[in-house]
């Protein structure tokens, strides 16, 4: 064999260096890869510890209680279980958050993306990063301190704690995540096209909304959806700001309870760990991380079929 | 003497403190075919670009001089460059049709320039300028299809169909055919043959000998000066007389290939 | 010039008309253009609100006693002494363990996995996790460190959970910075006969070093700030005794701000201005650093 040949040529000594590099080589790769299945683990982990409490909880509480009933009282004396009124408050708060979000985000990206030239860029971007760097318990002290009696005083009947004000502070923390995200789907869009554009005569804004937004609509959809997918796994600004009392409302002056408060309540409380009252806190954690999951998982198909469209 | 479509007088273009062409003063012919030549670098495109002020759109650019069009200078603080560019039209190198259906692409051109009209006269001008690209028995099914669908060629077509669909009087061609294959090649010289029965054509070559089959004038571009950067046009005749008999020393050097 | 001319050309009896409309356009577009502007300097505006507001509403408490107090059921006796202990704490211990496993990750995913399904798994998996709300890993690190470990609220069991939550942004931050190696690097090393490894340990890492520690800085100033999963293992937001081992029950900074927000009155109000100011000082620090660094090291090469 070709092998033996070039061993027998190759000096001893060389040969276990090279043996060693290569016992080396496989070392590592072994210990990296191991490294890197911890991030499996970490997946793993949280659908087992999530699953098992929650089918405990089933044990408990029918799925009917869950799903079809419309209070939530797991604290209180006489424990009802349903879901929504938790749901209701975390979707109250994001859409809220999208109303600020996304139509402030998307003029932002189509200013950057468009209009913007490299100083005022440079000059823009920093701020926004910062916007987003911002602590969430600063965007809560913000919305409680500043944001809440503002409103109180345009609206007399607003409470001290409301969906509101959070959903104001926690537009403002997403719109640089929409921003950024809105402006590299403009970006993939080539400048060829908006040369066309041009050529035929058309403005610089009729080019970004009328050529360059619409080709690049599904990245911009999957930007969305990763930033409400944010907005509703969002935990202190809701905590400080938006109230603990669960209900279904569509008013979002009132004091709600989001599906992160809750967690954040219990975590805070002395219920006792192994009672049911608990227990529920791995059952919303469940609900939350499955809609989140969703909304991930459609935003990167979204933006893995806008990327083949474009290469 | 053929009537003028483009006066260009004097013309001298700027990036920051690069002066790319100098001095260009040219009289583009009406309906028919003018080939812009020269070696590689040397500005065709940038004199192509400012024939119908799309080279504002690079923000250090700067013109000096005038181009006079319809009995005016496009390039007067008066006029603005979006109402040029309809009138003169340009089709680029790389075909660059939009994400939008084959419909749609010429469709938005018209709307943007408030073409007005039922659905049906829409469909009819759609029809028209796909027709006169020699596009619509190839699409006339599928104009519901995404542009970007079609085959380089036909993409090609597709952008020229946008721009015959505004009706301009100047349709400028930066190396239309470069990307293409040579049968979708030959396709494009035959269209732009027929094209001129309407419109003003001027194309940017760098294939001579496309130029020599499809241009009736050709204006051959130099450096102004040997280590110079800025271009100029130092020829401009019929094309048989360029290729034939050229009087510039450097022109008979290029043509008979000696170099560039 | 004149609108809407004929073209001069042989008549086809096809003359549609256009009526351009531009001074309507321009308009328009030159309208929009400044509510698009105007868009950018409302968040702007948001956030130096914002901070000119905590720092005129925490500026009173911003005193020595700030930091070598406990908290205290008194605003004035009351200090970030233990919550500034367990943030530092928190920090470094993280940094270690979380260091090697997501630069490690980052490293394997980018230089050594093979284009197969496990690699796109993974890399899928960690996308999907960089996505999961970080209170779902205060439950995990509930469920698994403080009871299925048996650490109880300690400070190991946030180490742990903290490490977990900072992963994926490592691992992305990582292999960002080794895609920038030029492909010439790497190619002159194993053309020398370099095996992958001594390839990477030897040029690519040296090139990217500086990278993978910016992303690693920036990583755990988002850590610092992280308040849901430290809640929901447990930590406390009233400890009144310093920090002696990482078995210890402890508090952080954000927590401890969040802890005063929520009280009624306005003296601890002010003190959760104050602790921000802190916080927000400490996140400039880091990011300061990482810039500095990122600058360092792109200029030597």
């Amino acid at each position: 064999m070709a092998t033996d040949r070039y061993a027998l040529e190759v000096p001893l000594r060389l040969q276990s260096r090279a043996q060693r590099r290569r016992w080396e080589e496989r070392a590592v790769r072994g210990i990296l890869l191991f490294f890197a299945l911890v991030s499996i683990l970490t997946t793993l982990g949280i659908i087992y510890v999530l699953l098992q409490e929650t089918v405990l909880f089933f044990r408990q509480v029918s799925f009917a209680q869950f799903f079809l009933d419309t209070r939530w009282t797991p604290l209180f004396l006489s424990q009802r279980f349903g879901i929504w009124p938790l749901v209701n408050g975390t979707v109250l708060v994001a859409a809220g958050a999208m109303l600020v979000a996304l139509p402030l985000g998307l003029l932002a990206a189509i200013y950057m993306s468009e209009y913007a030239g490299e100083r005022v860029r440079q000059i823009l971007k920093p701020f926004l990063e910062i916007l987003a760097g911002v602590p969430t318990v600063v965007y809560g002290y913000f919305a409680l301190t500043f944001i809440t009696p503002i409103l109180r005083s345009v609206f007399p009947q607003t409470q001290v704690f409301n969906a509101a004000s959070a959903a104001i502070a926690m537009g403002f923390m997403i719109l640089p995540m929409v921003a950024s995200l809105s402006e590299d789907a403009l970006y993939a869009v080539p400048y060829s096209v908006r040369e066309a554009a041009y050529a035929l005569g058309a403005t610089r804004w009729e080019v970004a909304t009328q050529v360059v937004v619409p080709g690049a609509l599904s990245g911009i959809v999957a930007a969305f959806i990763l930033a409400v997918s944010r907005a509703v796994g969002e935990t202190m600004i809701v905590a400080i700001a938006a109230g603990q009392q669960p209900k279904l409302t569509l008013n979002p002056l009132e004091s709600i309870e989001t599906m992160t408060a809750y967690i954040v309540q219990v975590s805070l409380g002395d219920t006792p760990q192994q009672s049911l009252a608990y227990r529920t806190i791995f059952a919303v954690g469940m609900m939350l991380f499955a809609m989140t999951l969703g909304m991930n998982v459609t935003s990167h198909l979204l933006i893995r079929r806008f990327r083949e469209v474009y290469e | 003497m053929e009537q003028t479509a483009l006066d260009i007088r004097n013309l001298c273009v700027y990036y920051g403190h690069f002066l790319a062409i100098k001095d260009v003063n040219l009289s583009i012919p009406r309906n028919q075919i003018t080939a812009i030549i020269g070696p590689s670098g040397v500005g065709k495109s940038t004199l192509l670009r400012a024939l119908n002020r799309m080279n504002e759109l690079v923000p250090t650019c700067r013109t000096e001089g005038e181009i006079l069009f319809d009995g005016q200078n496009i390039y007067d603080p008066k006029v603005d460059p979006v109402e040029v560019r309809r009138r003169i039209g340009m089709v680029f190198q790389k075909p660059n049709p939009f994400p939008k259906s084959i419909y749609e692409n010429i469709a938005w051109g018209l709307r943007i320039n408030g073409f007005r009209g039922s659905r049906a006269q829409m469909d009819e001008a759609v029809e028209r300028a796909l027709r006169a690209a020699a596009l619509w028995d190839e699409v006339k099914d599928k104009l519901h299809q995404s542009g970007l669908s079609l085959s380089g060629g036909q993409q090609q077509r597709l952008c020229l169909a946008r721009v015959i669909a505004l009706q301009p009087e100047v349709i400028l061609l930066d190396e239309p055919a470069s990307a293409l294959d040579p049968i979708a090649t030959l396709k494009i010289e035959e269209l732009m043959r027929e094209l001129t029965k309407e419109y003003t054509i001027v194309i940017v070559t760098h294939n001579m000998q496309q130029a020599a089959r499809v241009s009736d004038y050709t204006a051959m571009m130099m450096l102004t000066g040997e280590g110079e950067r800025s271009g100029t046009v130092i020829e401009f005749a019929p094309t048989k007389l360029i290729f034939t008999n050229p009087q510039d020393k450097r022109t008979e050097g290029y043509v008979t290939g000696r170099f560039g | 010039m004149r609108q809407g001319t004929q073209p001069i050309r042989a008549d086809q009896g096809f003359a549609p008309t256009f009526k351009p409309n531009l001074p309507y356009r321009k308009a328009m577009g030159v309208a929009w253009e400044a509510v698009a502007l105007l868009a950018i300097l409302l968040g702007i505006a948001m956030l130096l609100t914002l901070l000119v507001k905590v720092f005129l509403d925490g500026l009173p408490y911003l005193r020595p006693q700030l930091f070598t107090e406990f908290p205290s059921r008194f605003p004035d006796q009351a200090g970030l002494r233990s919550a500034l202990q367990g943030s530092i704490w928190l920090m470094v211990l993280t940094a270690l363990l979380s260091f090697p496993l997501g630069v490690g990750t980052g490293i394997y995913l980018e230089e050594f996995a093979p284009k197969n399904v496990l690699t796109r798994f993974l890399e899928i998996n960690v996308a999907n996790l960089a996505g999961v709300p970080s209170i779902i890993y205060g439950l995990l690190g509930l469920g698994l460190f403080v009871r299925g470990l048996g650490l109880g609220r300690s400070l190991l069991a946030g180490v742990l959970t903290m490490t977990l939550v900072i992963l994926p942004v490592i691992i992305v931050s990582t292999r960002e910075a080794l895609r920038a190696v030029p492909a010439s690097i790497r190619e002159a090393a194993l053309a020398l006969g370099a095996s992958r490894w001594e390839m990477v340990r030897d040029h690519v890492l040296a090139y990217s070093m500086g990278g993978i520690f910016t992303g690693m800085i920036l990583a755990l100033s988002r850590a610092i700030g992280e308040t849901a999963p430290l809640i929901t293992i447990g930590a406390l937001t009233y400890i009144a005794f310093d920090l002696h081992g990482p078995l210890d029950i402890f508090t952080v900074l954000p927590i401890q701000i969040f802890n005063w927000v929520s009280m009624p009155q306005q003296a601890f109000q002010r003190l959760a201005a104050a602790g921000i100011i802190v916080l927000l000082a400490l996140l400039l620090s880091m990011n300061s650093l990482a810039i500095w660094l990122r600058n360092r090291l792109q200029k030597r090469w």
